[in-house]
């Protein structure tokens, strides 16, 4: 079962708001509103999107720099 | 239908290209751009040929030209440069743009025509009836509001949200997305006149870029294969890595940081629905060798821009009506895309070994002109065995 805390989020000391997470998700699940990133309900946690981000914005909640 | 029979999403080349030449042919166009500024922030390494601009009546201005470079410079794996100078490349030089500036030229354009534009305007979803799409819901400084329209165009770049909410199939395998990371390096040494190219482990299953901006200056960047990487920010540790290994750069510093994914895949199976259209990086129309996509989002948003039209005056925004830029763009762009997506299958499983004989075997045969067709050719007349697995191509 997937738990809250497992789910991901971007750290906004990272990342640079240029979307190649949302465009690589399978799942559909990411939305990237100019500079605010949001994960949705449908995220599987497969993961490509921390490979995807060019500097590494994309990890587990409560690892993020949340601003 | 309400204000506008085209709501195009995105601001880029691909969106101002469509409206420009829909408005120029009778359509009301509304273009939106969820960012503050045209251009801005730059995802683009900024190399262009200068060979396809009159074919979409684009006419440079001074701004948006960085830099005119004589030829491209590919380096090897062991450090051996070939030059494919301007006199071999046809005296067709290269540009790099200044994006900030170019894409405001293209929006320009699609002003002059009659297009109409809104900065901080966000797509959240399609409206629909039926199976039809019949607007876009935005929201604008803070305002959610319904546009309704005859088609809707995503033009929205890599991310091609318009495309998942309208059911297009866009989705990509980890082997046909390329993952970059650029910076802006000023203060470095480099030969300004030439694009560069180094190839091999130093960007796995992609390359590195250095496109000159001016003496001092290049736009360095690269890009890897999503399937060959494994651990979070190995991109930028990849190019850091490179930055450091090359003496005239080490002390450079970077005046800006540029990311990003391309599409380096096969071309989709459909770029339209009833009421929607795709264009651009959006319908994956990116060549998947270079990783350039400015050129054929002009080229195919002209296409766009004329089928658009003409669906206005028939009042006739099916999938049907807009088979004429279905098979349009595909006229134009589908060969070459598809062979250099085969090519581009192949090129990612050469060894550092291999790229070092390529670039041995060009320095002794030359090559005609910038194409990888050409520099396969050039291979095959000397060392046919190292180009056997491209037969298909050849």
């Amino acid at each position: 079962m997937e738990q809250k805390g497992e789910r991901l989020c971007a750290d906004v000391g990272k990342c640079l708001h240029c979307g190649a997470c949302v465009g690589s998700c399978p799942s559909n699940s990411m939305y990237l509103n100019e500079v605010v990133l949001e994960f949705g309900e449908e995220c599987t946690l497969c993961k490509r999107c921390t490979k995807v981000c060019p500097v590494g914005a994309i990890m587990p909640k409560g690892a993020c720099d949340d601003g | 239908m309400g204000d506008y029979d085209i709501v195009v999403v995105g601001a880029g080349p691909a969106g101002t290209s469509t409206a420009r030449w829909a408005a120029q042919n009778g359509a009301r166009v509304l273009i939106i751009e969820k960012r503050q500024e045209i251009g801005s922030p730059v995802r683009c390494g900024e190399g262009i040929s200068r060979s396809w601009l009159d074919s979409v009546d684009i006419r440079l201005d001074s701004k948006s030209v960085a830099c005119e470079v004589k030829g491209a410079k590919l380096v090897a794996p062991n450090g051996t440069p070939f030059y494919l100078s301007e006199k071999m490349a046809g005296n067709e030089v290269g540009i790099v743009l200044d994006r900030v500036f170019f894409d405001k030229l293209l929006a320009r354009y699609a002003i002059r025509a009659g297009a109409d534009l809104r900065l901080k305007t966000s797509a959240l979803g399609l409206i629909r009836e039926g199976d039809r799409v019949v607007g876009v819901k935005a929201r604008s400084f803070g305002e959610t509001e319904e546009i309704r329209c005859g088609c809707v165009v995503g033009a929205d770049g890599f991310e091609s949200q318009v495309g998942r909410w309208a059911g297009i199939e866009t989705s990509l395998a980890a082997k046909d997305i390329t993952t970059c990371l650029q910076y802006r390096l000023t203060n470095i040494e480099q030969e300004h006149e030439y694009c560069q190219f180094y190839l091999g482990s130093v960007a796995p299953g992609g390359y590195v870029w250095m496109f000159p901006k001016d003496e001092e200056t290049a736009n360095v960047g690269l890009g890897v294969q999503l399937s060959r990487l494994n651990d979070p920010g190995e991109v930028k540790a990849y190019l850091d890595r490179f930055i450091e290994s090359q003496p005239g750069l080490r002390k450079g510093r970077p005046l800006d940081i540029v990311s990003g994914a391309v599409s380096v895949c096969a071309p989709i199976d459909r770029t339209v629905g009833d009421g929607v259209l795709l264009v651009g990086d959006s319908a994956r129309q990116i060549d998947p060798i270079t990783g350039g996509g400015i050129s054929n989002s002009c080229k195919a948003g002209k296409v766009a821009g004329e089928t658009l039209a003409n669906a206005t005056r028939e009042g006739d925004f099916s999938t049907k009506s807009l088979e004429r830029y279905e098979n349009g763009w595909r006229d134009l762009l589908e060969d070459h895309l598809y062979r250099n997506w085969m090519a581009k299958e192949k090129l990612v499983t050469l060894s550092d070994e291999t790229f070092d004989k390529v670039i041995e075997t060009l320095n002794e045969v030359g090559v005609e002109k910038m194409s990888t067709l050409a520099i396969l050719k050039a291979v095959e007349s000397r060392h046919p065995d190292l180009v056997k697995e491209f037969q298909e191509l050849l």
